[in-house]
């Protein structure tokens, strides 16, 4: 009972550090490079996009969905090795 | 064949579809009526949820507001997309795992508080019917502006068609409407903008034709040289940030957690096998939404400046160009006007008016004290495009790129398609709340579920008939709407349910207050600035941006609604009881896969 507690815990916790890790990016490409950082970089360009325009209309989409397949995949490997313990 | 019999052909065909998966796919349980038999592959659902979620807003106001606004526009590009990420990061897996029929129902058991599920129940009600209404009004658009019938008589349609298969399949039948659904308004959607992207610059991806080089013009970048036509006369550039940073980043974070919050959408992670597909699933979901959104600013770019073209040729031309414009510019000539602007004249949407009676249309910002020079040079006596309606962007899109009449056709099919789906999801988010939630679960526990079946599709129906009325009869606020369901969501529902995930120290009375504390206050900023109940006139202050509290508008305010929530919860629950051992339990359950 109390090792199975702890594996629930330690699941608990790794989920935790994966998710703020997610959740820093999904803040980094929309909030930071679309919004914050947009104008600083607008100084660049990829083609006719100014990068800043570009995070906030096309490239933070893009990330939003890698990142979702992401966590889906690193959450399964937690949960495999969460129920092989069992 | 001509355009109105091709447009009664494919709008006719896709309705038979719908009418054919709604004899397939009756349900026959409550559990197939709330959530599908929880049988659906992850892609099937990410497809539903995308069709669910994209409205009759994404299909036909989005590209527009993105033409007017330009980069201001990511806000909405952003906050309806990003969502999903807090969806399927934060509550999706859980509320799956969870493993029971609606929102408010996990709300009013993980806080063991009655009150608390009847003020879900609340808030999911406000939000959906409000949001509905505009979907009622969307297919009443179409319909008539496609199928030239009135009005009521395209609402009166859309709800007998929707009535067909909600009623009948619930979640089951939705579902798979919803697929097909999906399928046709992607179509309608990306089909004009690869043809006008072609056009424009000969790529065929409309996300790579932004930011590539137009095809007949000096080797100038397609959005450097919509910046400068727009500049030319005297507008913001397309790329140009516009508003204040506060007031966007608050804008994209209320839409985002609003997104996240909405009950029609977090009822389709309930459908799926298990916590496994959920978290996939809303990858796919945002994969087909991503279609649209990534396409939608090509489109209102494109759109802009195919109109900026046709009214300002000469100015466009030389825009971005070491060329100079003549001293005396022509403009469109009203003889010339093509056949596209005569048809939306009619319609209201699009109006002129040859203010210096030069026989030509002249378009430009005249609110713009430093272009009046400018503009008294040319003899411009004010704006002579005096309306443009945003919708008319994606709607006349195929029309002023002269496209075949099948891929105008398509754009009607695709519209009304956006619209039905997304009201089917809402009638059984609503349906579900007031059968499961305060029948089942609240005022006769002992109901059959034969009786709760049939209490459902009772609800269902009253929805539709109210839904239709509003629809025909909108109330005045019908446009402010989208700002209240937002700010419900994100400042009532999407922080309980984090809560109750997320801390075991939240108990029934930091839930509820929480949730009425930033219900009110987002509520109160919404009607200090729009008018009480949106009633004309009683608004406390002018809705403008020098009189927003920190230049926070009554859209971007839902963020804020949330945080208080999360500030009145945690203090109320760290003054009052921890939550009983049972509660620790469900928590450790639904945190476990």
């Amino acid at each position: 009972m109390a090792n199975s507690h702890n594996r629930a815990q330690q699941y608990w916790r790794a989920n935790l550090k994966l998710l703020t890790i997610c959740l820093c990016i999904w803040f980094a490409v929309s909030f930071g490079a679309g919004i914050l950082l947009a104008d600083f970089l607008n100084q660049w360009r990829i083609g006719g996009y100014p990068l800043g325009f570009w995070f906030a209309q096309q490239g933070s989409i893009y990330t939003f969905v890698g990142l979702i397949f992401f966590y889906a995949k690193q959450m399964n490997k937690l949960d495999q090795q969460y129920q092989q313990g069992e | 064949m001509d355009l109105q019999n091709m447009i009664y052909l494919v709008v006719g065909f896709t309705f038979c579809i719908y009418m054919g998966i709604a004899i397939l796919a009756r349900a026959g349980s409550t559990g197939e009526f709330y959530v599908a038999g929880k049988g659906i592959h992850p892609v099937a659902n990410g497809m539903a949820t995308a069709a669910d979620w994209m409205s009759a807003a994404s299909f036909i106001s989005m590209a527009g507001l993105i033409a007017f606004i330009g980069y201001d526009a990511s806000a909405y590009l952003m906050g309806w997309t990003g969502g999903y990420v807090l969806l399927a990061l934060l509550l999706a897996p859980y509320l799956r795992k969870f493993g029971k029929f609606t929102v408010p129902e996990f709300i009013g058991d993980r806080f063991y508080s009655n009150g608390a599920r009847i003020v879900a129940v609340i808030c999911l009600l406000v939000a959906s019917i409000t949001y509905v209404i505009g979907q009622m009004k969307g297919v009443g658009v179409a319909f008539s502006r496609f199928l030239e019938i009135e009005f009521e008589a395209g609402v009166m349609v859309g709800m007998a068609i929707v009535f067909v298969y909600a009623v009948l399949g619930g979640m089951k039948g939705i579902t798979y409407t919803q697929i097909a659904q999906y399928v046709i308004l992607i179509f309608a959607y990306t089909v004009p903008a690869v043809f006008i992207s072609l056009q424009l610059t000969g790529n065929p991806l409309p996300q790579l034709g932004l930011g590539a080089e137009m095809a007949n013009a000096d080797g100038l970048y397609l959005l450097d040289k919509l910046d400068a036509t727009l500049k030319d006369l005297g507008f913001a550039a397309f790329t140009e940030q516009k508003g204040s940073d506060i007031n966007l980043l608050l804008l994209t974070l209320s839409l985002m957690i609003g997104t996240a919050g909405l009950p029609h959408v977090i009822i389709r992670f309930f459908t799926v096998p298990g916590v496994k597909e959920a978290r996939s699933s809303a990858g796919w979901a945002l994969v087909f939404i991503a279609i649209l959104y990534t396409t939608a600013p090509a489109v209102g770019a494109m759109a802009m400046f195919n109109l900026l073209k046709t009214v300002q040729p000469e100015i466009t031309q030389v825009a971005g160009t070491t060329q100079t414009h003549a001293n005396k510019v022509q403009s469109l000539a009203v003889a010339d006007k093509p056949q596209w602007f005569s048809t939306w004249e009619t319609t209201g949407l699009l109006q002129v008016e040859d203010k210096n009676a030069d026989g030509q249309i002249q378009y430009y910002n005249d609110n713009n004290p430093e272009f009046s020079h400018t503009a008294a040079q040319q003899g411009w006596q004010g704006n002579e495009l005096t309306k443009v309606d945003r919708d008319i962007m994606v709607l006349a899109n195929p029309e002023i790129a002269q496209l075949p009449n099948w891929v105008i056709a398509l754009v009607a099919a695709g519209g009304i398609a956006a619209a039905l789906s997304t009201a089917a999801g809402l009638l059984l988010a609503i349906s579900s709340a007031i059968s499961h939630d305060l029948l089942k679960r609240t005022f006769t526990p002992n109901i059959s579920e034969k009786a709760e079946l049939n209490a459902g599709r009772i609800a269902m129906a009253c929805a539709i008939l109210i839904a239709g009325y509003l629809g025909i009869n909108p109330p005045g606020f019908a446009a402010q709407v989208v700002a209240l369901a937002f700010g419900l969501a994100a400042a009532s529902i999407f922080p309980a349910l984090m809560m109750g995930i997320f801390s075991k120290r939240i108990n029934n009375y930091g839930a509820t207050a929480g949730m009425l504390a930033g219900l009110t206050i987002t509520l109160l900023y919404i009607f200090a600035y729009k008018g009480f109940f949106f009633v004309p006139g009683s608004e406390l202050f002018a809705n403008t941006p020098d009189n927003w509290w920190l230049g926070i508008s009554p859209e971007a305010f839902g963020a804020i609604g949330a945080l208080i929530n999360f500030i009145v919860a945690n203090l109320v629950a760290r003054l009052s009881k921890q939550p009983p051992a049972e509660i620790a339990n469900l928590i450790e359950s639904i945190r476990t896969p």
